[in-house]
């Protein structure tokens, strides 16, 4: 092993040193780099697909919104279910005894039921008696009522009919979920359900967790995705709109969710398909760990010596003869 | 009372008491100016290789200029502005070429060894960059307010959420996510490029591969 010796100096004696301007190559880069950056930027522009609002989502596929809110309802969505840091539902995902998602706890407390329809409702009632009477009847009647009703509603929500933006479904005993729902979904597509869940009680607000969490828990966005080649079967996150390049830096992180055990069900030590996230983000963690710790690790630290690249690069030093007469 | 004291002052000792004095001397044993802005360079440095260094620094230039702009005329700017979709146009393809050269400059690293004779910090501090300007990236994806910025958020809570990051780090929210992306985060990578580039000019250029030695630090 060679060490660097006390100075730079040191380390050069003998080395044929030849004129260099750092100073200039930086410039050289910097208009280089600028002028490609320029050439890009006007001739490719950037991506910037409009982002969905509820209200969209509600005027365009009512079925899918009104279907999304009765699950909350009945706490059967993905986000009632989903558990820390948002709740103390789900389990959330572990490996053995590695489990930092219940570790954590629910630090980001969202209740889906009343977050996203109750509330909603009970301040669309102010001025609204159908609807304040219906929400009356809801919140008086019993659990078992209560679940009858969402079970005979999430039945006949597959065969709804949508005329002028409203949602129709076949005559059945629903108790007051029509009108509970028709109103929800007036309120979406005026727009009001997008203010009402990003203000959350403030005035000013940056953080969109229950919005977004809501379109979530729906088809209509995951449709859209799917549309523009985004979702995670086409290696989603490194995927950006459009033809333009996403985050492809990501390559390696979103290539784990497409081979095994992270599309088994069955997996492979205890890794599947259901702690994929968590697997995959440790595996990662190890491979950042190792990239960084290569010049300590035999055999990968080793690879540059047996594969000749060096060669190419420093084919002057190698050349034998012009080797032989600086020596 | 100083007993040398002259018009000029008195003359510090060798090793003198004063913080101030002994890191500037620190400063000119390990890294003189001829060293931070050599004029002179082995002779072996002749490939292309050793040119993406450089342009990683001056992708990353370009980054935070535009990054400047957009975020002095906040982030709905660029999105209503025809001038706004120019910086963040320049913003974009600057970030692109900054992966690719910092990608190109790695793997050149790698298949020189260039972490031998004590330069395997360099090389760490290298790698931190690496993953800290792919967090920065991810924050800047999520800080769009686009379609994408949506998909990318509500996606990746799963994993921020399984790794129990998502409790510090909550990707559905945007004020976090946007203040992270334009001051804590770049201010990371421009202190850790800074540090890089101090060591690669304290120690200078790797030589080349000896066939007779090893490649260890």
């Amino acid at each position: 092993m060679k060490s660097m010796g006390a100075t730079q100096d040191e380390y050069y004696r003998g080395v044929h040193m030849v004129p260099y301007d750092l100073v200039k190559e930086l410039f050289l880069a910097l208009a280089g780099v600028g002028l490609l950056a320029l050439l890009a930027a006007v001739i490719l522009s950037s991506p910037d697909v409009a982002p969905v609002t509820i209200a969209n989502w509600a005027q365009s596929d009512p079925v899918d919104f009104v279907t999304t809110a009765t699950n909350e309802l009945a706490g059967a969505s993905t986000s009632a279910a989903y558990g820390n840091p948002y709740n103390t539902v789900g389990p959330g995902q572990s490996w053995g005894p590695i489990a930092p998602q219940k570790w954590f706890g629910t630090r980001i407390p969202v209740d889906s039921t009343n977050a996203f329809v109750i509330q909603p409702l009970q301040r669309a009632s102010f001025s609204n008696t159908d609807l304040g009477s219906a929400l009356t009847t809801w919140q008086g009647a019993s659990s078992d009522q209560q679940t009858k009703w969402l079970d005979a509603y999430s039945k006949a929500l597959p065969n709804a009919t949508v005329t002028d933006g409203k949602v129709t479904v076949a005559d059945g005993d629903y108790g007051p979920l029509p009108v509970m729902m028709s109103n929800l979904l007036g309120v979406a597509q005026a727009g009001g359900l997008d203010g009402l869940l990003v203000i959350n009680g403030r005035f000013y607000q940056t953080d969109y967790t229950q919005p977004l969490l809501f379109m979530g828990d729906g088809s209509y966005l995951a449709g859209l995705a799917a549309d523009l080649h985004l979702t995670g079967s086409l290696w989603g996150m490194m995927n950006e709109t459009g033809s333009y390049p996403g985050q492809t830096w990501l390559w390696l992180y979103t290539m784990w969710y497409q081979v095994p055990p992270f599309t088994s069900s069955e997996g492979f030590l205890g890794l599947n398909s259901s702690n994929a996230d968590l697997g995959i983000i440790i595996l990662m963690t190890l491979l950042t760990a190792a990239l960084a710790l290569v010049p300590l690790i035999p055999i990968l630290r080793d690879i540059p010596r047996w594969i000749p690249i060096h060669r190419l690069i420093w084919r002057q030093y190698y050349a034998p003869r012009k080797a032989a007469a600086r020596t | 009372m100083a007993t040398t004291s002259s018009l000029e002052g008195p003359t510090p000792p060798a090793q003198s008491k004063s913080w101030t004095l002994r890191l500037r001397q620190a400063i000119d044993r390990h890294l003189p100016m001829d060293h931070l802005l050599p004029d002179r360079q082995p002779y072996y440095v002749g490939s292309w290789v050793y040119v993406f260094g450089v342009v990683t620094i001056a992708a990353l230039v370009w980054v935070v200029v535009s990054g400047i702009v957009l975020a002095f005329f906040g982030p709905q700017w660029w999105h209503d502005s025809r001038v706004g979709r120019f910086f963040n146009s320049l913003h974009f393809w600057s970030v692109q070429l900054f992966f690719i050269f910092m990608v190109l400059h790695l793997w050149g690293q790698y298949f020189m060894a260039g972490w031998r004779s004590g330069r395997a910090a360099t090389w760490m501090i290298g790698v931190v960059i690496f993953a800290v300007s792919i967090l920065t990236a991810f924050t800047g994806y999520l800080s769009q307010q686009n379609f994408d910025a949506q998909f990318i958020a509500i996606n990746a809570k799963d994993a921020m959420n399984a790794a129990g990051i998502g409790v510090f780090f909550n990707v559905l929210n945007f004020g976090q996510m946007y203040g992270l992306h334009i001051m804590l985060l770049p201010i990371g990578v421009t202190i850790l490029v800074v540090l890089h580039i101090v060591m690669v000019r304290t120690r200078g250029v790797v030589k080349p591969i000896d066939p007779e030695g090893g490649v260890r630090p």
